[in-house]
């Protein structure tokens, strides 16, 4: 492997839930590539595939009822041809992940101490005593106050953003390449949040992580995301640098997810906007685009072929067949008085 | 830690009050003369008036149960209306002789109801989960009395594996622990475990199925733990309400196994309190209870202490 391909490259990833009656389809097609040192935000609502694409990273759904089909590959591990024994070692130490609700994530009658410290020795020969060295590092890194009583303390016992450092120091116990992260500052107050995306950011920076990053909060994501991915039944519908896609989006989807965010300068009283009708079905996808049924600009056509990338150069990529109406009318929208 | 144990040992001492009086004031409202059983039909009234003095039954009910608790608070239960010995010996006796066989039933019990359960949590919906499933409601709802005759025809009268009843060879008294006297408990125990078994394998099965999907084992995994490692996380969130349980099991044992007790005439509290009941002998049932009840408060604080000791989320 040398030093430029991604750490993380995902091919055609496709994921089918086949625990219920009809077999869901959760991710349908997903290309994705993570370099070292890169950090992407993969965004979308509730149900786009999102989580369910972070979690197929570390094989983590239930083996008899997902069916998982394409390529995964890791550091240079193929993940979806791992057997049980590599998949436990490749997991937390080749990459790791940070859970949206630690307090759920961790095992509540343990202290987080003792997690970190059995992190460290399920993966390295080392003594208890240098375990809990290193998790005494890493809580100084993650700017836990007073590290040393609070490797005693029980995840109840301490605060959300606490808890959250936490998490990342027990993720980063292992010294992993890559770096998943699911909602991380989901669950936690607004103060809070921002210096969470700030110590990732920061971690990322000296550690030379690749961090993925699922949010369905636009704000959180530009603050630590080089580039954006935005997903939609199943599917990444746009890909860019974050400022290309912030400035310059050209799938109607990402426009009106921008357009559905309140931000401080919204006057009292405005209505938010929102996007009409509902995200689609998984267990029943549309044979066209899958969010033509609730988009402004839709044609005949978008229902009924799936859209390919269209390259918008410099990295920039969009699932739909008319991008040209999306950049009319952010022009269109732009020219207007706020 | 210490101050919650203080505070715990305090507030039994309200509800062993409680329970004192209780049982002192049903055992005196129920009706049926206590005399009755022993005075031969043609005694004279003074005799009858003798004996009433001499037992404190011609007091007033107050003065009784003050009288009773002052000397039960220095260890004189009284003694036996049918057999004129301290009822304290009696129970301590029967106490000692029930302990033993309901530690090992709830230790059987434990053991095989923890493993049925661990197995039907693991593989919950499959065939496995359901014949420890329905093993388990059979346990909980077969008559247990039933179930020792059953086991008495089959194991004694049968196979002559094991001794039918009592609790020592020859009926005797002296309890020891060789093979000549445990393979009398043999019977009772496995019979009496079929009780706690059922309800911990059913317990621990909800809890095993409920800790699995809880997003900690997905955190476990993703941090690389294999199946083994995880099972010791599922053990020790799973040991808090399994102990609980546990120690509950016995405490009903403790006084609850009447049936079984005289099934195999087993000489414990059970067949104690029976032969109580049926003599109306007011002394050793009411010393009797008493004990019954302290045991099952001081078991409950027991469990309670191990659960914060297990368990950190638990207020000390």
């Amino acid at each position: 492997m040398n030093d430029t391909s991604p750490l993380i490259d995902v091919r055609d990833l496709r994921v089918v839930f086949t625990g219920g009656k009809k077999p869901v389809e959760a991710v349908n097609g997903v290309d994705l590539t993570v370099a070292r040192g890169e950090s992407v935000a993969l965004i979308g609502e509730s149900g786009s595939g999102k989580s369910v694409t972070l979690r197929s990273l570390l094989r983590l759904h239930p083996e008899r009822r997902t069916r998982i089909s394409g390529g995964i590959r890791i550091a240079g591990h193929d993940v979806l041809a791992l057997g049980s024994r590599p998949l436990a070692d490749y997991r937390g130490k080749v990459a790791s992940m940070i859970f949206q609700e630690p307090l759920l994530a961790l095992d509540p009658v343990y202290t987080v101490g003792a997690q970190i410290v059995e992190s460290i020795r399920r993966h390295e020969a080392v003594s208890r005593e240098e375990a809990r060295k290193r998790a005494l590092e890493l809580f100084e890194r993650v700017r836990i106050p007073s590290p040393a009583r609070r490797l005693d303390a029980y995840p109840h016992e301490m605060s959300g953003g606490m808890r959250q450092r936490a998490m990342i120091a027990l993720a980063l116990a292992c010294r992993p390449q890559v770096l998943l992260a699911d909602e991380p500052t989901t669950a936690l107050d607004a103060t809070v949040q921002i210096q969470i995306l700030l110590l990732l950011r920061e971690l990322q920076r000296e550690l030379g992580l690749a961090i993925l990053f699922v949010t369905h909060d636009m704000g959180a994501a530009v603050e630590v995301a080089d580039r954006f991915a935005v997903m939609y039944g199943g599917r990444i519908v746009e890909e860019g640098p974050t400022r290309e896609v912030i400035r310059n989006p050209r799938h109607p989807y990402t426009l009106a997810l921008m357009q559905a965010r309140a931000d401080g300068a919204m006057t009292k009283g405005a209505r938010l906007a929102s996007i009409p009708g509902s995200p689609p079905d998984l267990a029943n996808l549309p044979a066209g685009c899958a969010f033509a049924e609730r988009c402004a600009y839709a044609r005949e056509a978008c229902l009924a072929t799936r859209p390919e990338a269209v390259d918008l150069g410099t990295g920039h990529r969009a699932r739909c067949l008319r991008t040209d109406a999306t950049a009319h009318a952010l022009q269109h929208t732009e020219a207007q008085p706020a | 830690m210490i101050f919650y144990l203080l505070r715990r040992i305090v507030y039994t001492v309200p509800i062993m009050l409680g329970v004192a009086f209780f049982c002192f004031l049903l055992v005196h409202i129920s009706p049926g003369d206590p005399l009755v059983a022993i005075l031969p039909p043609d005694a004279s009234v003074e005799l009858q008036r003798q004996l009433m003095t001499l037992y404190g039954f011609d007091r007033s009910w107050p003065e009784q149960f003050f009288g009773w608790l002052w000397r039960a608070l220095q260890g004189d239960l009284g003694t036996s209306i049918a057999t004129g010995r301290p009822v304290a010996d009696e129970v301590f006796r029967a106490v000692g002789n029930t302990l033993m066989l309901a530690c090992l039933a709830t230790l059987i019990g434990f053991l095989l109801g923890s493993l049925f359960g661990f197995v039907a949590g693991y593989f919950s919906n499959s065939w496995v989960d359901r014949a420890a499933s329905a093993l388990s409601v059979l346990g909980v709802s077969v008559p247990h009395y039933w179930l020792g005759m059953v086991m008495v025809i089959v194991f004694s009268a049968w196979l002559g594996w094991l001794p039918p009843t009592g609790a020592g060879p020859g009926g005797s008294d002296q309890w020891a622990w060789d093979w000549a006297h445990i393979q009398y408990m043999v019977l009772p125990a496995v019979t009496m475990s079929v009780i706690p078994m059922g309800i911990i394998a059913r317990t621990v099965r909800a809890l095993v199925a409920d800790i699995l999907a809880q997003e900690f084992v997905v955190g476990l995994k993703a941090k690389g733990m294999t199946d083994s490692g995880i099972f010791l996380h599922v053990v020790k969130n799973a040991a808090p309400t399994a102990l609980a349980v546990m120690g509950l099991q016995l405490g009903y044992l403790l006084g609850g196994s009447i049936l079984i007790e005289t099934v195999f005439s087993w000489p414990g509290t059970g067949f104690l309190l029976n032969s109580a009941i049926f003599q109306r002998d007011l002394p050793l049932l009411q010393g009797t209870i008493l004990v019954l009840a302290m045991f099952f408060v001081l078991l409950n604080l027991l469990v309670d202490t191990l659960q914060t000791a297990i368990d950190p989320r638990i207020q000390r």
